[in-house]
């Protein structure tokens, strides 16, 4: 019994120094190449940095496409999602405003036209992309707001559409942060 | 057939053509027979002298279980006390506090247990020491001890009649050496390349086209999730787990994570089979447990793609499915799979917030964990499976008239025994759990805990009662997913899980050892004419059949009570 005890503290010395402090450093040095050098990829404008390429953000101005409805307003300290079940009655009344927001933000939309995740909070609160269709409803607006034309605002939107991974898997959506930049380099 | 589903079916396809190559591996490497990676051999030597350790020591099953017990103890109090002095300790950028001891006992046990219910939020709650230090090195060795004692119950059929089961010290390195540590590598570069975070840096600020000031917790993520999946662990670096777009940027990473996850559990099962001699065994197992994923994944997919009633009486278009706590890069399709995967084994890992997922989602989630042998955690998923098989072939003895076998070794008393209080374990942690939490609840609202029970459910009526079992739930089964809408950093809720992880954890790691154990030393009967075969498929669909009553009896009354209840509601 004895033994094994020692053996036991041995063992996990030897492992700590082997996967918490090889391993992990190993690693940290290898993603120093990657995009970003291992801390996040960052998005500049006019040099400063507005952002990270992964991580949604707040975007409530007329005449920026909107991101998903987020339960943390979008604190990238705080990831976490709405945890809201399915018939919770207070759930059910708050995705009624967020319907009837889009509605009066967007002049001309029809119920129908939703879609289900630009009234639904995403499971990190942090969701950097809508579907495609979360900003075709929202091309006339952002139009209008910046006296574009809808057809160069479309073509805009087709130009930062992800499709599916290799075309074959998975759904397409839209990088709200990207396509708003693009939208400001115009 | 449209994009998302593709999505999964080759996902599905791409586990098998890895898991299958990686079992036959895994059993040439547990048996010292040839194999590629021998490399790696002085590697492992050294390990063993620098640990004074000898590995030609054979150890009985009995020497088996108190290493393993020896070991998993002394990291209880290791990590419980980093954990409390987390703050005074270095590498914490963020300047995050230490723990409670309330909180820090059911974190360590939970990360000991490879179960990873976490009642602290990663941005907030821990240090880059803790995570890397205590957690992450317990994701390793937590899948390790797993994988070894599985092992163990290989050794106890491989030969006719033995009591010598190899070496613990052996196996449990090799699992990390030959196995966890190489592939985590790959995967962390896999994630780092595409986007996770991996260095030390700290906190970072920035100020939004908007202008809002944001900060960003970073950190080195990437090397946890991968072990995270691979150890089917499931603790996330980040609060929202592999939803946050960070631990799963993509819809590829999401690919790698979902194959990472399930690649050793299925692995494990083949390499049993090729250990002992007997393919058409383990073929037979797989058969049983990927029917079984399969029952639950095609319902569970169903409920999500058909979006969530109470929305479509609004009128909203729902074209993919329900979207509430889940990210648009994986889509429905995608996140369905995972949860169904990540509760037949024990990752709990999401990609969705499961407390937003409708009423039948959560129904075959729970059952998934439930039962918790279809693949099942890393080794262990192979040991509560066993289980099932001792009690099937203790069944069909009794229908047959015969005296029960398995594998040339008789099934006696002892063994039933054993099994039986096993099997009873889970519904009595569970449903007991559950019976006390709901009793707090309704008749102590007011006690001063840091969440008040009143206040602890995140929604009313059903669904919070759901809250509650899926919580216990996935505690007894090792598994670390939760609803998390559950305030559960509180005294109650800290000291009852952390009981139900332990008893969860390591009763039903001696039960199968101690049962292979003492079959493996009986005298071999060789096959005959009279001989319950356990390969063929009428001792599948009787194992199987075993599985379905056992947890249809014990759960069915609890599970009536949630979200057979609010699928109901949501009818009318």
């Amino acid at each position: 019994m004895k033994n094994y005890i020692i053996q036991s503290i041995r063992l996990t010395l030897v492992l700590i120094v082997l996967l918490c402090i090889l391993y992990p450093l190993g690693i940290a040095l290898a993603g120093k190449l990657s995009k970003g050098n291992g801390g996040g990829e960052k998005i500049t404008k006019n040099g400063k940095v507005v952002g990270y390429a992964l991580l949604g953000q707040s975007f409530t101005k007329p005449e920026y496409f909107w991101g998903r409805p987020s339960a943390v307003a979008y604190n990238a300290a705080g990831s976490a999602g709405s945890n809201k079940g399915p018939s919770n009655p207070d759930y059910l009344k708050e995705v009624s405003n967020r319907i009837d927001t889009l509605l009066k933000y967007n002049p001309g939309l029809k119920k129908s036209e939703i879609p289900a995740d630009m009234v639904t909070a995403s499971g990190s609160g942090l969701d950097p992309n809508i579907s495609e269709q979360g900003a075709t409803i929202q091309i006339e607006r952002v139009a209008k707001a910046r006296k574009l034309d809808e057809k160069k605002v479309k073509e805009l939107v087709a130009m930062n559409t992800l499709k599916p991974f290799l075309g074959l898997f998975g759904p397409s959506s839209v990088n709200v942060l990207k396509l708003n930049l693009a939208l400001d380099n115009l | 057939m449209n994009t998302e589903l593709i999505g999964i079916i080759a996902t599905f396809l791409l586990t098998l053509i890895i898991a299958i190559p990686l079992g036959k591996y895994l059993a040439k490497v547990f048996a010292g027979e040839k194999v590629w990676t021998d490399f790696l051999k002085p590697l492992e030597t050294g390990i063993y002298k620098l640990s004074g350790i000898n590995i030609k020591e054979q150890m009985n099953w009995k020497q088996q279980l108190k290493a393993l017990l020896t070991i998993n103890i002394l990291w209880l109090v290791y990590g419980f006390f980093v954990l409390i002095f987390q703050d005074k300790l270095p590498f914490n950028p963020d300047g995050n506090p230490g723990m409670t001891p309330d909180l820090a006992f059911n974190t360590i046990i939970s990360f000991v247990a490879n179960c990873n219910l976490q009642h602290y939020s990663g941005e907030s709650g821990v240090s880059y020491l803790t995570q890397q230090f205590v957690l992450m090195f317990l994701q390793f060795v937590s899948a390790a001890t797993g994988i070894a004692a599985a092992v163990v119950l290989f050794k106890a059929f491989r030969d006719k009649t033995t009591t010598q089961l190899g070496n613990f010290w052996e196996f449990f390195v090799r699992a990390i050496t030959r196995l966890l540590l190489p592939l985590s590598i790959v995967i962390a570069l896999v994630l780092t390349f595409n986007g996770t975070p991996a260095s030390y840096e700290g906190k970072d600020q920035f100020i939004s086209v908007q202008g809002d000031t944001v900060h960003v917790s970073r950190g080195p993520a990437a090397q946890m999730i991968a072990i995270k999946h691979l150890g089917t662990n499931g603790g996330g670096y980040f609060g929202a787990n592999s939803a946050h777009p960070f631990e799963n940027p993509s819809y590829f990473t999401n690919m790698v994570e979902m194959i990472a996850q399930v690649i050793i559990p299925i692995a494990m099962i083949i390499a049993f089979g090729y250990f002992i001699r007997r393919k058409k065994l383990a073929w037979t197992i797989f058969g049983v447990m990927t029917i079984g994923l399969f029952m639950l994944m095609i319902p569970t997919l169903s409920s999500e793609l058909g979006g969530n009633p109470a929305l479509a009486k609004m009128g909203i278009a729902q074209t993919t499915g329900a979207m509430e706590g889940k990210e648009v890069r994986f889509g429905p399709a995608a996140t369905a799979y995972w949860s169904t995967l990540t509760t037949v084994i024990s990752t709990g890992s999401v990609n969705g917030m499961h407390d937003s997922t409708m009423p039948l989602t959560g129904l075959w989630q729970l059952l998934a964990m439930m039962i918790n042998a279809f693949y099942g955690g890393c080794g262990v998923g192979l040991l509560n499976y066993f289980i099932y098989l001792i009690i099937a072939v203790f069944i069909s003895g009794l229908m047959v008239g015969r005296t029960p076998e398995f594998l040339g070794h008789k099934v006696e008393a002892r063994e039933i025994k054993i099994a039986a209080i096993i099997t009873l374990l889970s519904p009595f942690l569970i449903l007991a759990g559950t019976a006390i939490s709901s009793y707090v609840f309704t008749n102590h609202g007011g006690a001063a805990w840091a969440v008040q029970p009143k206040n602890w459910l995140n929604n009313p009526g059903f669904h919070g009662f759901s809250e509650m079992l899926y919580e216990v739930t996935s505690s007894n089964a090792n598994n670390g997913s939760g609803f998390e809408g559950l305030g559960d950093n509180n005294v109650f809720w800290n000291v009852l899980t952390g009981i139900i992880i332990f008893l969860g954890r390591f009763l039903p790691i001696i039960g199968p050892v101690a049962i292979a154990g003492l079959l493996g030393a009986k005298k071999f009967i060789p096959e005959s004419a009279g001989t319950l075969k356990t390969d063929t498929k009428t001792f599948a669909l009787m194992t199987f059949a075993v599985i379905l009553v056992l947890n249809a009896l014990s759960y069915f009354p609890a599970l009536a009570l949630g979200p057979l209840a609010e699928y109901f509601t949501m009818l009318k």
